[in-house]
């Protein structure tokens, strides 16, 4: 026993120590910022305040939390690390269940939601929650084929976004052109821009392409900004006609889509119909990624990302190959944007910032290059969490009233971002589906046990 | 696959290694190569030709600028200044090659043969329209990607065009499904032919070191290269696998119209398996012939072993 | 011409605070190849640690003296800013050394927004101000009813960037530390074998990478008087541009890519429209990129095949 408790102390001494030294860090980082806050008093003069108590309980949290990693979790996950993995057979089950489920679960959201919420609640959980969330669902798989498939990390998304959103806003209100004509022009004009601002910067190195698309994707907002005569800058574009029932509007008149359908007037038709153009848009999206994925554009995408100087010894025009990528990607944002612009009926160049285009990468990134499902998880947790932290009221119960939970939200956005690339830099979802097999997937029972080998060596993370 | 008459002829008659007829027409002619980075001088006026059908080893100490010459070959790099010429079917069209110099573009076609000057082209030309495969040192397979999805990116242009760029394949056409079935029987031979056929469903970068190399060679070989250009392919090899690399590589040689041309540290296997070895230090070639030729020349015996110029000298002497 | 000459004066200021950014990025990128995307925000957060110390020193211990407060200031602010950047690289970027290409790029987009989001959070949302003090100007030349001046402030900027630069050269080119930090640029691999702790080297890269931010800060805060948590993104973005411009992973590069984007910058809002000035920085670090990736005092990239 005696060893044993030594053992046992000294790894407390040791945790201890690791917990103080984290603790002085912790406060000589939080020392300006949180211990003093800069406010201004009533004749406008900046003076200093400080928050002793929430500068301490903040390095205590931060050294508490070190203290329980070094004494109890690194611990275990050393015990872990050494354990023979456990089978994955479990994991696959799951994922061929999920997609079933998730799909019918999305096709029957609006009448679920209407049936538990009722009339007047069901309006907020189909747009803020459905509505909202698919919109990023279709944007992280748009920008997936970019960044997930072709490896090219495209920070300026949010501006072919932009493009179909003002595409479908400026025709709409110029031409008088429905919903339907437009939607597949804005996806074109996206597309067409993708391939004109792609064709000369497409050469450039990983990190050079990212920052480029950057700038390009802050050139466009700027342009919306400073372009009055067009855009009407940052007062924006407003009164955009609504998407009909192909013909028939949603509104109260006689003409209407409710008194043709014989129904009481509400506006919780259009947002169901909304609901499910966005969510058959999406599935579109990730139709066609499933079916590009099967076909040599696609396979030499994935290996353009792996390679791409190999890719040039085997006679690939990675030029092509990436422009196409690209025109895609920009494609998709197209139909979303003009999608956007007709569900809000108003947009401005706010909506297009760099930020937005940072929340989608995010998404892309944390789901799992590539991973339809991850990605798909990945909006659902994070748009639908910070749509969730609007409904968090308890909290400023223990807060205080002035608490406002979503003003946290880019934070922890940044802060999982980072968290996700150290603790698994393939994303949430890294397992790859190859796109062939030359065994006929494995199907024979005897070679069962290898297929499940070859799942978990898919798994594995990878790093080069 | 395309197995021509003159391989199939050869390929018994020919015992490796030794010196073979001289009369036939070269695949590759290097003339005046020169290649600067600033002021260092990487190649300095390098030209030798490879035969169709030979296996022609670059050999050199290290540094000697072997890697230069094959980036310069396959398009990578740019040769400051210099001709590289590449022949396939009727070598009659070599006629063409100073008509075509003088034109300015980068191929000429006669009856069936045709002529590129790769220094013209950019490095995925060189691979697609003239036909050079190349591997690397550091191997580079697309590593996430499963053994049988590796020969099929070799085949990329090919199925492009069964797929109609995208859109017909997109559309589920029959006549891709059969393309990608006869490009996945052409994969299916390499892998038999490199016993990687149990591994094709696996991820390549899971595949022990000398699995690697082979689905490299493997890989290149699915773009049907008239020209197999091979960066060190027995580097990190056991002996034994080297020894099947040789004859993996005369396989090749032998049963298919590709020559070969590869640039090797290990010269048990240069010696064993090539037909003729060009031999380059600092830039400049400073020696070429037969096996046997270039073990006993003291040129190559003093740029491997450092000596001084009168050692060599006794020691020419003393082997004749 | 005397509007010229302002300009000039203006931007070279201007460009000075943009060079020491400047220097951030190029070292960091000559060191481990990574775009540090959070080091405009590492810059904002300095301009608040300024801004905190200067009111510390002002109001609460009450000292008058200007060269003694801005001397405070610039201490603190690059001690904790250092720690700062110390911290980030130390939990964000050392454990992605190794993997896969985009992911220490991604990490630190992540960063960036926690920075600035921290800083929202933590010191609120507006723009904060300082008092404005140590406004007397020179005149230097007058004509046309336009007087041409440099303000005193304009002079402690270039003083103090001068200076600062002057110290960072000397520890760069002289001393072991920047020998160690040359041969982990070359090769870290080799570097490692031959005794150098690399580890050490690149997490003394960010501490004074994030030192000479802190001045850009502390100078940002005093001449401009103003800063709010969105500082860090726009000017984070123009000096990437001018460490791009002038050629990343060259040092010398760095500072004059700075005073070019200073300069283009003033000009073009002088002679041409404020509207589009940040298109103009924008499109230089686009068609610099595309056209000219190797910048003007940079070495050419050889692809390694």
């Amino acid at each position: 026993m005696a060893p044993e408790a030594s053992g046992l102390a000294s790894r407390v001494v040791g945790a201890l120590r690791q917990a103080a030294i984290t603790g002085l860090i912790a406060f000589g980082l939080l020392l300006p910022l949180i211990g003093f806050n800069t406010v201004q008093n009533i004749r406008n003069e900046l003076i200093l305040e400080t928050r002793w108590p929430l500068l301490a309980a903040m390095v205590a949290i931060i050294a508490g939390g070190r203290f329980l990693h070094a004494l109890l979790i690194a611990p275990w996950l050393a015990r872990r690390a050494l354990r023979p993995r456990p089978e994955h057979a479990p994991r696959a089950r799951l994922a061929r269940w999920l997609v079933p489920f998730a799909l019918g679960f999305a096709i029957v959201y609006p009448p679920l939601a209407l049936s538990i919420t009722g009339v007047q609640g069901a309006v907020k959980w189909i747009d803020n929650f459905g509505v909202q969330i698919l919109i990023y669902v279709m944007l992280g798989w748009g920008l997936n084929i970019v960044v997930g498939l072709a490896g090219l990390l495209d920070l300026g998304y949010v501006a072919f976004y932009a493009v179909g959103a003002y595409s479908y806003a400026l025709l709409a209100n110029s031409f008088g052109l429905s919903f339907w004509i437009l939607l597949p022009i804005a996806g074109c004009l996206a597309a067409f821009w993708g391939i004109l601002l792609g064709f000369p910067v497409l050469r450039l190195r990983g990190d050079y392409l990212a920052i480029v698309t950057l700038a390009f994707g802050e050139i466009i907002r700027l342009i919306l900004i400073n372009w009055v005569s067009v855009t009407n800058g940052y007062a924006g574009v407003s009164g955009i006609p609504r998407p009909t029932f192909f013909g028939i509007p949603f509104n109260a008149s006689d003409e209407g889509f409710a008194a043709r359908f014989g129904l009481e007037f509400s506006p919780i038709y259009r947002t169901i119909f909304l609901y499910y153009v966005i969510l058959a848009l999406a599935l579109i999206t990730a139709a066609m990624t499933v079916r590009l994925r099967r076909l040599p554009i696609g396979r030499a995408w994935e290996a353009l990302r792996e390679d791409e100087i190999a890719c040039r010894s085997l006679g690939i025009n990675t030029t092509n190959t990436k422009l196409t990528a690209f025109a895609m990607g920009a494609m998709f944002a197209g139909f979303a944007g003009s999608f956007f612009a007709a569900r809000q009926g108003f947009i401005s160049p706010e909506s297009f910032t760099f930020m937005e285009s940072a929340v989608i990468v995010a998404i892309v990134v944390l789901g799992g290059m590539g991973s339809l499902i991850g990605v798909a998880i990945a909006a659902v947790i994070m748009i639908g969490g910070t749509e969730i932290m609007r409904e968090l009221d308890f909290l400023k119960a223990i807060f205080g009233t002035n608490f406002d939970p979503t003003q946290y939200r880019m934070l922890l956005f940044g802060f999982a971002m980072v968290l996700i690339m150290v603790w698994r830099p393939r994303g949430l979802i890294a397992t790859r589906e190859p796109s062939t097999f030359l065994n006929a997937r494995r199907a024979l029972p005897s070679r069962a046990p290898q297929s499940e080998e070859t799942q978990a060596s898919l798994v594995r993370e990878r790093h080069g | 696959m395309s197995v021509t008459s003159y391989d199939a002829a050869a390929a018994g008659a020919r015992p490796s290694g030794s010196a073979r007829p001289s009369n036939l027409a070269p695949v590759l002619r290097v003339e005046h190569l020169s290649m600067r980075f600033g002021g260092l001088v990487a190649i300095n006026d390098f030209s030798f030709a490879a035969r169709r059908g030979d296996i022609t080893a670059l050999i050199g100490p290290n540094g000697a600028g072997k890697t230069t010459v094959f980036n310069c070959i396959t398009g990578f790099y740019k040769p400051s200044e210099g001709r590289i010429a590449l022949q396939f079917g009727d070598p009659g069209v070599w006629e063409e090659l100073s008509a075509l110099t003088e034109r300015g573009t980068r191929s000429v076609t006669r009856g069936d043969g045709m002529l590129f000057l790769l220094e013209r082209m950019p490095d995925y030309l060189v691979a697609h329209r003239a036909r050079v495969a190349r591997t690397f040192q550091n191997i580079r397979l697309f590593q996430g990607m499963t053994v049988l999805e590796n020969l099929l990116v070799a085949q990329h242009n090919s199925l492009m065009w069964a797929s109609g760029f995208t859109v017909l394949g997109a559309l589920g056409l029959r006549s891709y499904a059969r393309a990608e079935r006869s490009a996945i029987d052409k994969a299916r031979y390499w892998l038999d032919r490199t016993g990687l056929t149990d591994r094709a469903d696996d991820p390549a970068g899971e595949l022990p070191y000398g699995g690697q190399r082979r689905l490299e060679i493997a890989r290149a070989m699915c773009t049907d290269p008239v020209l197999l250009c091979l960066d060190e392919p027995a580097a990190g090899l056991n002996p034994n696998e080297s020894a099947d690399l040789g004859r993996y590589l005369h396989k090749i040689r032998d049963e298919h119209a590709t020559s070969i041309l590869l640039i090797e540290h290990d010269m048990t296997v240069v010696m064993e398996i090539s037909d003729y070895i060009v031999v380059l230090d600092h830039g400049q070639k400073i020696a070429d012939g037969t096996p046997d030729e270039i073990r006993n020349d003291p040129r190559v015996i003093a740029a491997y072993l450092g000596v001084e110029e009168e050692e060599v000298a006794e020691r020419a002497i003393g082997t004749q | 011409m005397e509007v010229f000459t302002q300009q000039l004066i203006n931007g070279i200021t201007l460009g000075s605070i943009y060079g020491l950014i400047a220097i951030g990025y190029t070292m960091v990128f000559g060191i481990i190849g990574m775009v540090n995307f959070a080091h405009g925000d590492v810059f904002m957060v300095s301009a608040f640690i300024a801004l905190v110390t200067l009111l510390l020193v002002t109001t609460w211990l009450g000292i008058g003296s200007f060269v003694i407060a801005l001397l405070i200031v610039l201490i603190v602010a690059m001690l904790f800013t250092s720690l700062v950047n110390w911290a980030i690289e130390r939990v964000a970027y050392r454990p992605l050394r190794g993997s896969f290409r985009l992911a220490p790029l991604i990490s630190a987009i992540g960063m960036s927004i926690f920075l600035s989001n921290f800083v929202q959070v933590a010191q609120g949302p507006r723009v904060k101000s300082i008092p404005p003090f140590f406004n007397e100007v020179i005149v230097l030349m007058s004509g046309n009813g336009y007087d041409v001046a440099v303000s005193y402030k304009q002079i402690v900027v270039w003083i103090v960037t001068a200076a600062l630069l002057l110290v960072f050269w000397f520890v760069v080119t002289k001393t072991a530390l920047g020998r160690a930090q040359r041969a982990c640029e070359q090769d870290q691999k080799m570097a490692a074998l031959l005794g150098i702790d690399v580890d050490r080297t690149v997490s003394i890269t960010f501490v004074i990478a994030a030192a000479l931010a802190a001045v850009a800060g502390t100078m940002y805060l005093m001449y401009y008087g103003v800063v709010s948590f969105a500082d860090g993104f726009v000017p984070g973005v123009k000096a990437f541009t001018a460490a791009v411009l002038g050629g990343i992973g060259s040092l010398p590069g760095a500072v004059l890519g700075g005073l070019l984007i200073g300069l283009i910058e003033t000009m073009w809002s002088a002679y041409f429209s404020t509207d589009y000035k940040d298109v103009a920085a924008f499109s230089i670090l686009a068609i610099t990129m595309i056209f000219l990736p190797q910048g003007i005092l940079g070495r050419p990239d050889v692809e390694k095949v």
